[in-house]
């Protein structure tokens, strides 16, 4: 209970006052640039219709989709293949770093473009959906907002083209939701050098990926405080990969293991200050919400596009069954919760366009969004039937994918914890 | 010489929308219907682009006639890589009534007035289907035209161009200054990536009406009835060949 208790104080403590805690930071470093770079300023209450350019923009992730995603989508599931030529075009599109500045490579568009961004691109392929969404917002995204200009100059420009991708790598096989409790140890060897040593789990774009932000602890004695960020390429000596996992859904991209083994870093490649690696994880993790909000968006869409699809075809008791109310009230529940946690999106992400707190909203989008991505995957197979169970039609790899999504980059457990201990901050009631 | 180019683009009804007849039956229903760019402009832009990356064209602009919305129209036409878009206002009211002969007038004028020397078009739009504003802006500029290219070259002060005819393909020659109209096959056009969509958003768009140009936007044509086409009824099923052809002599057939 007392752990508990702590892990909702942490939880509250870092993402409640995000404004406060950013502010603390800018004084000590470089100033996130996000917001001083957005295409345009909306505010939440004005989202019914979408700004010009956010309309060509999904309307070029939807074409592209359509016609370069959604055919080999299977294939990139069935063959568990990384879809590197697609993955390469994403990059020429703009996509592999959309909110990052023109100057360091990227498109400069904001967070609101990325979350539509991304549920298009997930709609056509989930696999490319979250190879986009780890170099955005777990790679890219904390060294655009703690890198010093010569480390976004090194490690961002190179991977904006698609030709090369991050990852991230925070969870440990003994660690998942509480991150503080790191055990990988990172001792600096001489002034110059630290010695990573430890295993991290779970780590999106595992083989692929050329570099990575990893997290090990610096101070044991300070718990999630002696918790320091680091950027790594890959390879390098005394960083192994562990093997690839076999996974229920988003087979495309692989799943691994990093083991650091004595591995020396560069002091120059620690992020931000010794001890700012805890408080760089849970920012990072609060955009990253964003953009995996927006990846379930779009594989809800697609089963959703499938379910309806199919029940105009498929006749039953004479008719198509989509005539029947029972499917109807399918359809519109499954449509009910896609348009709200889309809403939800959109305003998570204009909220941190805003420079606003956006900590709890991108919760709360990436929490009903994944739930939406669940429960409209088993109710088009459901629809489907005997259909929607076999690997011929789309909807059983939409269940699959979709499960994730409930749990990485925070499982739904915590998106609650995180939810309810900004709630409580906000009411004081503890 | 490098060539100024003026590309028309129409914003239309969008390709995958089933259209539905307004219940007055003197139209389609637009209202909260999607649009976007007519497919065989987006074809026609991308040449233009293309034009301009092989350098044989210094500026390429997109025109366009139509509502507020048609810049959004132009917008993707600059986010496909033309330099600056003209838009032509013509309230939506007005737009239901504007004819290939008014297009074809305020086509001509701008390209007079820009001093332009080529005019690429859709070889028609999707919407009325007319395919008649390459043709029609050619003759009243006293220009060659290339109707249905599927392929442009260009030699010196001429253009080489592919048309697709039927039983197959013809090839021409014509002198600059010259309209052409692109065919489904004459490229693949590229997508807007979004380092250009946010760079179109930089680019001048030039407003006008089509009285600044003293084109008069009066109708000749009055539209009398719109009706959707007739559902095709069921067929049967004969048992054998006889039967078949007991069948088409009673249809007249044979």
């Amino acid at each position: 209970m007392a752990a508990l208790n702590q892990l909702i104080s942490n939880f509250s403590r870092l993402s409640r006052p995000l404004a406060s805690t950013q502010i603390g930071l800018r004084s000590q470093l470089h100033q996130p640039q996000w917001n001083s770079r957005v295409c345009s300023v909306r505010h939440a209450s004005d989202l019914a219709e979408l700004p010009e350019t956010h309309e060509m923009l999904r309307k070029t992730c939807r074409d592209f989709a359509e016609a370069e995603l959604w055919p080999i989508a299977s294939a990139v599931d069935k063959q568990s293949m990384y879809p590197r030529e697609q993955i390469k075009t994403m990059g020429e599109l703009g996509l592999m770093a959309l909110a990052v500045p023109e100057e360091y490579g990227g498109t400069g568009m904001d967070y609101l473009a990325y979350a539509i961004a991304m549920e298009e691109i997930s709609r056509g392929c989930a696999t490319a959906g979250v190879v986009m969404s780890v170099n955005n917002s777990l790679y890219i995204g904390p060294v655009q907002m703690f890198g010093s200009e010569e480390q976004k100059h090194q490690w961002i420009t190179p991977f904006t083209t698609g030709e090369r991708v991050g990852c991230f790598a925070l969870s440990e096989p003994g660690n998942g939701s509480d991150a503080g409790a790191a055990s990988t140890t990172a001792k600096e060897l001489t002034a110059d050098k630290y010695l990573l040593n430890g295993t991290k789990a779970w780590i999106t774009n595992g083989y692929e990926s050329e570099a990575t932000v990893v997290f090990a602890t610096t101070d044991k004695a300070k718990k999630h405080r002696g918790i320091s960020a680091f950027i790594v390429p890959k390879p390098t000596e005394g960083l192994s990969l562990g093997k690839k996992e076999d996974k229920l859904g988003i087979k495309g991209s692989s799943t691994c293991n990093l083991i650091f083994e004595d591995c020396a870093v560069p002091a120059g490649n620690l992020l931000g200050q010794p001890g700012m690696g805890f408080k760089i994880a849970m920012i990072t993790l609060d955009a990253g919400r964003i953009g995996i909000a927006g990846q379930a968006l779009g594989i809800a869409q697609a089963s959703l596009d499938c379910a309806i699809d199919y029940a105009s075809k498929r006749l039953a008791f004479n008719a198509p069954i989509l005539k029947m109310q029972t499917i109807q009230n399918k359809i519109a529940d499954m449509a009910l919760r896609i348009e709200s946690s889309r809403l939800l999106t959109y305003k998570a992400a204009a909220l941190k366009d805003e420079g606003k707190p956006y900590s709890k909203l991108a919760a709360m989008a990436k929490l009903s969004a994944s739930e939406a991505a669940t429960y409209c995957a088993h109710q088009a197979i459901q629809i489907l039937g005997g259909m929607g169970y076999v690997s011929d039609m789309p909807a059983e790899r939409h269940y699959r994918d979709a499960r994730i999504t409930e749990i990485y980059e925070g499982t739904s457990e915590i998106q609650r914890l995180v939810i309810a201990g900004n709630l409580i901050k906000e009411y004081q009631a503890l | 010489m490098s060539l100024k180019v003026l590309v028309g683009v129409k914003r239309v009804i969008d390709y995958a929308v089933k259209i539905r007849v307004r219940p007055d039956k003197l139209g389609v229903v637009t209202d909260g219907v999607k649009h976007s760019m007519n497919p065989f402009d987006e074809i026609a832009i991308e040449e233009a682009v293309r034009l301009k990356e092989k350098k044989i064209a210094k500026e390429v602009i997109a025109v366009s006639c139509g509502p507020a919305q048609a810049q959004e129209t132009i917008r993707t036409a600059l986010a496909m890589g033309a330099d600056r878009g003209i838009h032509v206002e013509v309230p939506a009211k007005e737009m239901e009534k504007l004819e290939p002969l008014h297009v074809s007038k305020i086509l001509a004028k701008l390209v007079e007035k820009e001093g332009g020397d080529l005019l690429i078009v859709g070889k028609q739009a999707i919407d009325d289907d007319t395919n008649a504003t390459a043709q029609m802006t050619a003759s009243l500029l006293n220009w060659p035209q290339a109707t249905f290219a599927s392929e442009i070259k260009k030699t010196d002060g001429e253009l080489e161009v592919t048309r697709e005819i039927d039983g197959g393909l013809e090839s021409i020659k014509v002198k600059l200054p010259a309209v052409v109209s692109a065919d489904l096959r004459l490229n693949e056009p590229r997508y807007a990536t979004l380092p250009n969509i946010m760079k179109a958003k930089k680019k001048k768009i030039q407003k006008m009406k089509p009285g600044d140009l003293s084109v008069d936007v009066t109708p000749h044509l009055e539209v009398v009835e719109v009706l959707d086409p007739p559902v095709r009824e069921a067929g049967i099923k004969v048992d054998d060949v006889e039967g078949l052809v007991t069948k088409l002599k009673e249809a007249g057939r044979i």
